[in-house]
């Protein structure tokens, strides 16, 4: 066994496995084909539901991958084979030819500057050109140049060599050439990703007509880093459209190219595009042509209502649109109108083709090479009940290679991976990884004595502002002992310069004036702990994006706000003082609540993983939902599932379950909970390090509609699962979905109830094919993979009618009426059975919302920390989710989800401590007036109070006061804000410094003075 | 002189000082893509970065203003986006407070700003510096400015 984890593909669903592996205690390498990691989330502007701005949420993470001790990053790196087997595998991989020195390679951007060859830009999807020599997004990781070898006119010609020239730290390389490594690791997850389908393949899209464009290509449009800045503008002349169209399901749902799924995200994309359109543009004009709208996930339904609503963005309902060009070459769509049966013809300016998810060429070739199963669809194959496990033992999947799906199911699925990976080589864990060794930190001399180091950043910085003069300006400033310039203070031999110049000048603060923070403070803050240096007493002025970028045309000035920008960074930096992570010991025991299939999932990966746990369940047996289902989407039988897990769980040495029990007490943060479990009328307390919600959600009852609850010819397709367990004898039966969803009272989409109903369905009629089975539906919402059942189900004779939500169908007698809107008549389906499709709906979950203080949304679900990015975990730490007590998902969610819950707790149960942020708030209790405000403020639950006597002369009270648990503090500096009495000190962001800052703005500050930890300041 | 002479005098050449508020996440990442984009504008900004704008203080802004600057501008995250959950609901109540005080004191309400600014948006940020430089120029020095600073 080894401890080590190979993660193919740096797309979100990557970047997240390997998060999780590494954190967990394994070395982690993570392979990516292309230069940059980031996948297609990078290109994508904003994310659904909430549009979230996709690069803010993304890039952190792409950083936080970059400077993860335990991963290495292979980039421009493809996996040519794996072999072996779980425990110990070899990765073959190629290391592309970049011909740039990595490790020299500052990513200054100089080469790309002067490269005269260009070529069309990929991330921009082929709308704008880049150079030969490029860093594809401003936010690349890793951010080094990569020269294209098919169009650098060097490499091609052997002319030019402009590059070269240009680049300071000398790392362009022409000479380099591909590298082949071997890889040896106890497991691999595979991240691979998809492939944008290619809509020219289509030829009734017309998708040469320059406004004819991809969503991908509108999402670039959209984006304000795209080739228009944001700008929706045609191709064809630059004008702005007046009448948009978007053609959903090209190259999904179509059995002619062989593209039998549904590829689950396009309607919710085209609907975000459209808000986001609408957004930069009120008077745009935009109609979605669509099959069925697929709004199936948490708030999305929501989502496409509110499309309606507010922006006004039409649907419409026919099969995927022909496009016309005529003699003009203006577009119009040619269409069937399904709700009326008409052909029509309707002019746009502009189309955009929801172009669908296809498997990757890739994983298909490694799959195959590497003897890994394919499912029908070219997906990965897995199971439901092993979402994440391929057909060989030791490799895992996530993400879109496993089958097309949204971001959030994607980083769940990630996660699960992880989680799998890491209990396969539990027992290695922590021996492949090692701890960086800092020297012991100097005793501080009393004065400051402040380093000033001045980046040209080659000519980045340099040909803007005059930085010898800011170096000079740096020395006459108060404090200042040492200035000198840089050509690139990040390149490796300046640290060596940085590290010396704090030896020899006895520094005991640093500045370094040269770019963001965001990416470069922490490599600058390495330097000074190399030095002996604690990382709060440095400090980055930023006078690359804030300064010479940005008045480029007003050298003098940009050379004064410059200094002014040192200036403040000097003064604030005099007040810096040494800042601590504390470590914390932590409980490496963990409980779950529920026992279902998602908190068994979650207790048996836990106790996997090597960490005990404690499974809570209210009822008398384990089991759950999974109880009442007689039959798997796989045709498999859930009681032998079940009887599996329940058998694997009361087998596992690491679990203990205790039913019929309740949580009643919780007490304490993230690695020390103290909590109470109230067994028959016994209450015994139990503390754990991290928890996981896992408490399911309820069947809705329809009572009232359709006739429910009065005729007993009328039941739930709940009660419908079960009837089917011994097989029915009715021939005539109706199924009606959407009942008590999709409407005022609640807004959401059930999510399962479609694919459930096909199900059943189809079980009905392959027990007896005379048998009429209607299901009248809204939209039929069989997403992704699922859309297969919806297609055999047709196939089968089962007989699909649409209705709409004004006109609902009627109950009547041993009949339902439904009006067919394409034949514009009521049509009376005799019927035996009626089935009403009712969504689930949530649990008593306020309970466990008090107990933990974690939130619920407006369907009473739990609410998650961040609905794209942190799907399982919750904003407090310690606590993380999963199953449908967070929104009704299908089994095989449900079971990545609680894999994945269990990998996010794991990466806490593995640390031997908890490390605090350093820069956190503290309370000076002299000055605390206890009242409360802070508690209120906090979103994290960091502050508290507590009683205390205080003794004032003669007299002695109690009064409250506050203090902050500096394991929950997350340093945002809130409660400094709101404190009243000013007595909370935002530590690294105090009230003092910024106001240092403020006071230095273009005047100097006479003299600081640091006696006995009290700063004077005189201005 | 006439008025319009007087504010042709006063703002002749004359640079205002504008004292910007970023949270790191997203306005001060902002900041930095209207530098990777080279969005230019004028050269009156300094940036103050605290982690959340959660963390500005009232305080904060009006020692911005006795300081001597001519205009402060309170900045995060879009409302949903706070790295901290819920900071800039909190930067929108006090700015609200801040609205009514800063106009008590006769400060002109375009010195005062409240802007959310994603991380992905540098050329809202380079207009809205530009805009309110140029919003400045006309109003001239702010009346909260100490004797002797520029
Ligand atoms: S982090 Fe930007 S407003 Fe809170």
């Amino acid at each position: 066994m080894k401890g080590s984890v190979a993660v193919v593909g740096g797309g979100i669903a990557g970047i997240q496995a390997a998060l999780d592996i590494a954190d967990s205690g394994f070395k982690t390498y993570l392979i990516e084909s292309r230069p940059s990691i980031g996948g297609v989330m990078s290109q994508l502007d904003k994310t659904f539901p909430t549009n979230d701005c996709a690069m803010c949420i993304l890039s952190p993470k792409l950083v936080e991958t970059a400077r993860h001790p335990n991963i290495e990053l292979l980039s421009y790196s493809d996996v040519k084979s794996i072999s072996g087997k779980a425990g110990d595998f070899k990765v073959k991989v190629i290391k592309k030819v970049r011909y740039v020195d990595e490790t020299k390679c500052t990513g200054c951007g100089s080469c790309t500057e002067k490269c005269p060859s260009k070529v069309p830009d990929e991330y921009n999807a082929g709308m704008s050109k880049r150079k030969s020599i490029y860093i594809p997004f401003a936010q690349a990781i890793p951010r080094v140049a990569t020269i294209d070898a098919a169009h650098c006119l060097y490499l091609t010609k052997g002319k030019c060599g402009v590059c070269k020239k240009v680049c300071g730290p000398k790392a362009v390389d022409y000479e380099q050439k591909d590298k082949e490594i071997e890889l040896n690791v106890g497991s691999v997850v595979l991240a691979t990703g998809f492939k944008p389908f290619d809509p020219s393949e289509l030829k009734q899209f017309r998708f040469e007509h320059p406004d004819v464009i991809t969503a991908l290509q509108f999402e670039r449009l959209l984006s304000a880093s795209g080739p228009t800045q944001g700008h929706v503008t045609k191709q064809s002349d630059g004008k702005v459209p007046k009448k948009l169209a978007f053609i959903q399901c090209v190259g999904s749902r179509n059995l002619r190219i062989n593209r039998k799924h549904c590829s689950s995200v396009c309607c919710m994309y085209a609907t975000k595009e459209s808000i986001i359109a609408k957004e930069h543009d009120p008077e745009l004009d935009i109609t979605i042509f669509n099959i069925d709208i697929r709004a199936f996930g948490k708030n999305f339904e929501e989502f496409y209502n509110r499309a309606q609503r507010e922006y006004g963005i039409k649907y419409n309902n026919s099969r995927p649109p022909e496009v016309i060009v005529d003699a003009n070459n203006a577009l119009s769509l040619k269409y069937e109108d399904f709700n009326t049966g008409d052909l029509k013809t309707q002019n746009f300016d502009m189309v955009v083709l929801s172009i669908g998810l296809d498997p990757a060429d890739s994983t298909r070739t490694l799959a195959q090479s590497s003897g890994i199963a394919l499912d029908d669809f070219g997906n990965i194959a897995t199971s439901i009940e092993n979402p994440v496990e391929t057909s060989v033992a030791g490799i895992y999947v996530c993400g879109v290679a496993q089958g097309p799906k949204d971001i959030p199911d994607t980083v769940a699925q990630a996660s699960a991976a992880a989680s799998k990976a890491a209990a396969l080589l539990s027992g290695e864990r922590g021996t492949m990884i090692k701890e960086r060794k800092f020297p012991d930190e100097k005793v501080l001399s009393p004065e400051p004595r402040i380093g000033v180091f001045v980046c040209h950043c080659g000519i980045n910085i340099g040909s803007v502002v005059n930085v010898p003069n800011v170096v000079e300006y740096a020395k006459s400033l108060p404090g200042v002992a040492h200035a000198q310039e840089m050509l690139y203070a990040c390149s490796s031999d300046s640290q060596v310069t940085i590290k010396d110049a704090i030896a020899k000048n006895n520094l005991n603060r640093v500045v370094v004036a040269s770019c963001t923070p965001r990416t470069h403070e922490p490599l600058f803050q390495n330097t000074c702990r190399e030095a002996g240096l604690n990382p709060y007493l440095f400090e980055l002025a930023n006078i690359r994006e804030h300064c010479s970028w940005v008045h480029m045309k007003e050298k003098e000035k940009a050379t004064e706000k410059a200094k002014g920008i040192v200036q403040m960074a000097v003064a604030k930096s005099a007040l810096f003082q040494p800042l601590y992570k504390q470590k914390v010991p932590l409980i490496n025991k963990a409980i779950v609540l529920g026992g279902g299939v998602a908190g068994m999932t979650a207790a048996l990966d836990i106790a996997n993983n090597g960490y005990g746990v404690t499974l809570i369940e209210k009822e008398k047996e384990l089991g759950g939902k999974l109880r009442e289902m007689t039959e798997l989407y796989d045709g498999k039988n859930p009681s032998d599932v079940l009887k599996e897990l329940i058998s694997r769980v009361n087998q596992n040495k690491n679990i203990k379950v205790i039913n019929e029990a309740k949580l009643t007490k919780v007490e304490g943060f993230l690695g020390n909970f103290k909590g109470a479990v109230a067994v028959k009328g016994k209450e015994i307390p139990l503390d754990f390090g991290a928890a996981v919600i896992a408490t399911g959600a309820r069947n809705f009852e329809p009572v009232g509609l359709f006739s429910y609850g009065k005729d007993s010819h009328v039941v739930t397709q709940a009660q419908l699962e079960k009837m089917l367990g011994k097989g029915i004898s009715t021939n005539n039966i109706t199924m009606i979905q959407c009942v008590g969803a999709r409407n005022k009272d609640r807004e959401y989409c059930g999510r399962t109830c479609c694919i459930d109903a096909v199900k059943n369905a189809t079980r009905i009629k392959k027990a007896n094919s005379s048998a009429n089975v209607y299901v009248l539906y809204r939209d039929m919402r069989t997403y992704g993979v699922m859309e297969k059942l919806y297609e055999n189900a047709r196939d089968l004779g089962i007989i699909f009618i649409k209705y709409e939500a004004e006109n609902p169908p009627k109950v009547q007698g041993g009949s339902v009426v439904v009006h067919d809107s394409m034949l514009n008549e009521d049509i009376e389906l005799a019927s035996d059975l009626v089935v009403l499709s009712t969504p689930l709906v949530a649990g008593e979950n306020e309970e466990i919302n008090q107990l933990f203080k974690i939130p619920l949304d407006k369907n009473k679900f739990f609410l998650e920390a961040h609905p794209k990015l942190r799907p399982v975990d919750f904003a407090t730490d310690g606590v993380f989710l999963c199953g449908s007590a967070q929104a009704p998902k299908l089994i095989d969610e449900a079971i990545s989800q609680a894999s994945a819950a269990a990998s996010r707790a794991c990466t806490i149960l593995s640390r031997e401590f908890i490390e605090t942020e350093g820069a956190i708030s503290v309370v000076n209790e002299g000055r605390c007036i206890g009242c409360g405000t802070c508690v209120a403020v906090c979103p994290y639950n960091a502050p508290s109070l507590y009683d205390v006597t205080v003794k004032v002369e003669e007299v002695t009270y109690t009064t409250k006061k506050s203090k902050i648990n500096p394991a929950a503090c997350k340093g945002c500096g809130s409660c400094a804000a709101a404190c009243p009495a000013g007595a909370i000190t935002a530590q690294h962001f105090s009230s003092k410094e910024i106001g240092e800052a403020i006071d230095a703005f273009d005047k100097g500050v006479r003299s600081i003075s640091i006696g006995k930890g009290v700063v004077e300041v005189t201005v | 002189m006439s008025a319009e002479a007087v504010a042709a005098t006063k703002t002749d050449g004359w640079e205002p000082k504008i004292v910007a508020f970023c949270c790191n996440w997203c306005s001060y990442g902002g900041a930095d893509s209207a530098g990777m984009g080279r969005f230019q504008q004028p050269a009156s900004a300094r940036i103050i970065r605290v982690m959340c704008s959660g963390r500005i203080d009232p305080l904060h802004v009006f020692n911005a203003f006795l300081e001597g600057a001519d205009a402060v501008l309170v900045t995060g995250c879009h409302i949903g986006d706070c790295h901290y959950v819920n900071g800039n609901d909190k930067t929108k109540i006090k700015y609200k407070y801040l609205e009514n005080v800063a106009h008590e004191l006769g400060i002109e309400k375009e010195r005062l700003q409240l802007n959310w600014i994603s991380a992905s948006e540098g050329e809202k940020f380079a207009n809205f510096i530009r805009d309110v430089t140029e919003q400045i120029k006309k109003l001239g020095p702010s009346p909260l400015k100490p004797e002797g600073v520029a």
